[in-house]
């Protein structure tokens, strides 16, 4: 897969909105969510806890806590039902592993 | 007269509308950020689709229903908290958890209108990334905008497989397959009771079934998603006739109808009972939706019949409350008789896609069955020789249910391998009880400085 797993089908009129993702310059659209704002360009929002595969959400309505993002100032975030914000810095991994100081 | 409603779709707005014309003020919590529910949920400001676009059939309904909602709200007949959930009841307070962080709000009544999530089975692969609910991926579509892969597979049973498929290949997204379990003999058997309830809900479905022509495959089995580390690659099947088959794909979604979501009922004290033909633990309540003493439960949360049918019981349930409360209510008997139209309906629609019982039971040792935490079949099947039968010990001690979606997605399929491993019927090994918070919540949410 090269880049994101989510392409837009529509309403791709409005105004872009800026945010940083692992570090890096990142933008999408007003009206957006984290969700789609990372898999636009990833294919995934995270690692698996207990296993190898990558996760990206599974049902986009608040049930399955599977789309939970870091972001640089500590707070985490449900990514499928957060909008994204202008100035958000998003990492797709723990800044704090466990079991390590 | 305080009423607290929790939820805003369909039966939360109808029931808050019933209550204001009364001259009550409800409460309402909603997890959205916009009111609307699922099925009529709107997109964020700034998006420009017409409703009939993003509505199809039921544009009209999704606008009226937004609206009578709006001007409650403007014209202060409501308090509404959008963006909270409500974690926790007892003795007549509710937690909520919102945007001011942790906030306590006593009620007198209670109208539970907590909805209802895709009825998903584990199967091998899916818990990679890009595996999807219907569900989530109408919720993209609808409310984003966007596909969630290229090239889309879609499975399971149930109405939504149809729309989905339907709505994704209008706006332009590759659907490469849609692979339905229920065999096209039940399919016909059940869509004869539904034909009789409601013939036009039912021919408008059986044409959108036709326009998706030679992609819709009904009597699937042997489903697998074959994975690499970006995600799915393809979907590996075995049609009605037993041929097999591999259809490339990125992206899968799949769902075998609806759960009932129910973990604020168990907490306000209703009694549940297992359903035959819903194949679940619903709470129990009389017609109007009085699920216990000032409790009130209306639609999918309790009766899983859809917008339709929740947009009446939410009618229901306010007039119940009305009634109980002992003031000048509405009338219900019409909208009885349409409640008992659409449970017929429903019941049909149960034995035209039903939950396929066998097929979560075999679930192959290998596969996760706890998506959160990655706990195998196999690993519930020991767990359950030393815990004996009963899910919520296998739960304490093999953790499937004990993720962080609290057994939303895997204790149904859970409950169908305890008891085939037991010789059992799922109703005998118990329910899953609720726990505190029902959503987790931030710790500092829960420290007070």
């Amino acid at each position: 897969m090269t880049g994101g797993r989510v392409h837009r089908l529509a309403e791709e009129g409005r105004a872009p909105i800026a945010f940083h993702l692992d570090g890096e310059p990142a933008s999408a659209l007003f009206g957006d969510t984290v969700l789609t704002a990372i898999l636009l360009v990833r294919p995934h929002l995270r690692r698996a806890e207990f296993g190898p595969e990558g996760r990206a959400g599974f049902c986009l309505m608040g049930a399955c806590q599977d789309c939970w993002v870091w972001q640089e100032n500590g707070p985490r975030l449900r990514a499928c039902s957060t909008e994204l914000a202008e100035g958000m810095r998003l990492l797709t991994s723990d800044p704090e592993p466990w079991g390590q100081p | 007269m305080t009423v607290l409603i929790v939820g805003a779709g369909p039966a939360g707005i109808r029931a808050a509308e019933t209550l204001v014309k009364a001259g009550l003020r409800p409460f309402i919590v909603d997890e959205g950020a916009r009111a609307g529910g699922q099925i009529y949920r709107r997109s964020p400001p700034g998006f420009v689709r017409s409703p009939s676009k993003l509505y199809g059939s039921e544009a009209r309904k999704a606008v009226d229903l937004h609206r009578t909602f709006d001007r409650m709200v403007a014209a202060g007949q409501v308090e509404y908290r959008p963006k909270s959930s409500v974690m926790a009841l007892r003795d007549g307070v509710a937690q909520l958890v919102g945007p001011d962080g942790l906030t306590e709000r006593p009620y007198e009544r209670l109208v539970l209108a907590t909805g209802a999530m895709d009825r998903v089975l584990p199967i091998a692969g899916w818990q990679s990334g890009g595996v999807y609910t219907l569900g989530a991926m109408q919720i993209a579509l609808k409310a984003q905008g966007v596909a969630l892969g290229q090239q889309i597979v879609l499975l399971g049973t149930g109405p939504l497989l149809t729309l989905l498929a339907s709505q994704l290949l209008k706006a332009g997204a590759d659907v490469r397959a849609v692979l339905d379990t229920s065999p096209m003999r039940s399919q016909v058997k059940g869509g004869t009771r539904m034909l009789a309830a409601r013939p036009l809900a039912t021919l408008r479905g059986l044409s959108m079934r036709a326009g998706l022509r030679r992609v819709y495959h009904p009597g699937v089995n042997g489903l697998r998603v074959d994975t690499d580390v970006d995600g799915p690659t393809a979907v590996r099947w075995r049609d009605a006739s037993g041929r097999q088959h591999r259809t490339k794909c990125d992206a899968v979604g799949m769902g075998w109808h609806l759960r009932a979501e129910t973990h604020l009922a168990d907490l306000a004290g209703a009694q549940f009972r297992w359903d035959d033909d819903f194949a679940q633990w619903l709470p129990q309540e009389d017609e109007m939706g009085r699920g216990g003493k000032g409790l009130y439960l209306a639609g999918d949360g309790a009766r899983l019949l859809g917008a339709d049918g929740a947009d009446i019981a939410g009618r229901l349930a306010g007039i119940a409350c009305l009634q109980d409360f002992g003031l000048t209510a509405p009338d219900p008997s019409a909208d009885l008789r349409r409640m008992r139209r659409m449970q017929r309906f429903a019941r049909g629609m149960q034995r035209a896609f039903s939950w396929p019982a066998q097929m979560a039971a075999q679930t192959p040792d290998d596969t996760v069955l706890c998506r959160c935490e990655g706990v195998t079949a196999g690993e519930l099947r020991n767990t359950t020789n030393w815990s004996g039968p009963e899910a919520n010990r296998a739960k304490s001690l093999g953790r499937v249910g004990m993720g962080r979606c609290q057994g939303r997605y895997c204790q149904l399929a859970g409950a169908e391998i305890i008891a085939a491993q037991s010789g059992l019927h799922p109703r005998d090994v118990g329910r899953l009880r609720a726990q505190t918070p029902v959503r987790p919540v931030p710790v500092d949410a829960l420290i007070n400085d």
